[in-house]
């Protein structure tokens, strides 16, 4: 019987908040790279991968994870849409809930 | 269950799980390669490709055709790696990294179809479920010990800062309650 799998479940891993107000948007403001939170990624692995990615010191990864876990997101990396989209890339290659928007 | 993945010394690890876990462990891998080469798009895989673009549904296909097929070509990859050198000895940074991968891929589809939240409900161990909560708390544990063994190995830091944090984050639950990352594994 397969175990990780092959069973399709509804499931909603996470709500997003849509953002609010006009859709008219400056186009150099920056990209932001948010992380939502999850049940399943372990806390040491979040910060970790937090540390390896970005090259944080391990506290500031650790409050961005604890950030992440205690409001539901944190910001973690900030700038052009082009490194927006890298560093969203590499942070689901990593299997983190990632996501960008313009800030 | 201690030490299956040991750091040696810098660079250098050691992997050594018991027989029956290098089963479960290749047969776990086999069945993830299976569906990802069938299908990335049912729900239980879901958990492995998020949306980069939640909001903007054009964007985002714009994103899953850049970037489906290489996520895809390095979770392969990276089950490839652990297939190889499950059955232990010495792994090289780069390797662990891949087990690292791999096995946090297992977690998130096994947790995704159980639907866990924080807390790992108290199974009668003849439920159905039981078998893969298990399975589920074992794949964390190693993933902890894999994490752990590379952590040591971390680069020093670059970047100081937090991405504009505005001061403390603030822990309104405390440990333990509300809606969060999964907790540590007991080390038993």
């Amino acid at each position: 019987m397969p175990i990780v799998g092959s069973v399709p479940l509804e499931v909603a891993p996470v709500e997003v908040e849509r953002p609010v107000g006009d859709e008219v948007v400056d186009p150099d403001r920056p990209w932001v790279v948010i992380v939502w939170n999850d049940p399943i990624n372990l806390m040491s692995y979040v910060t970790y991968v937090l540390q390896k990615l970005f090259g944080y010191p391990h506290e500031v990864a650790e409050k961005l994870m604890l950030q992440v876990h205690y409001d539901g997101k944190a910001v973690v990396s900030s700038g052009t849409r082009e490194k927006a989209e890298l560093d969203v890339f590499r942070l689901h290659e990593h299997a983190l809930w990632a996501t960008m928007q313009q800030d | 269950m201690r030490d299956r993945i040991r750091r040696k010394g810098p660079g250098r690890y050691r992997v050594k799980l018991r027989s029956n876990e290098q089963l479960l462990v290749r047969e776990l891998i086999g069945q993830l390669r299976e569906q990802l080469l069938v299908s990335t798009d049912e729900p239980h895989l879901q958990r492995l490709f998020p949306p980069a673009y939640p909001d903007d549904v054009e964007r985002d296909a714009g994103y899953q055709v850049l970037t489906r097929d290489e996520l895809v070509e390095r979770k392969l990859a990276a089950l490839e790696v652990v297939d190889r050198t499950v059955g232990g000895g010495d792994v090289t940074e780069e390797e662990l990294g891949a087990w690292m991968l791999a096995l946090n891929s297992l977690r998130l589809v096994l947790g995704t179809r159980l639907d866990v939240d924080e807390t790992i409900p108290l199974l009668d161990p003849d439920d159905p479920e039981a078998f893969a909560y298990a399975v589920y708390e074992y794949l964390g544990e190693l993933l902890h010990q894999v994490v752990v063994a590379l952590g040591d190995d971390l680069p020093p830091p670059s970047t100081p800062d937090a991405p504009g944090a505005p001061g403390s984050p603030g822990s309104p639950g405390g440990p333990g309650s509300g809606p969060g990352l999964g907790p540590e594994p007991n080390a038993n």
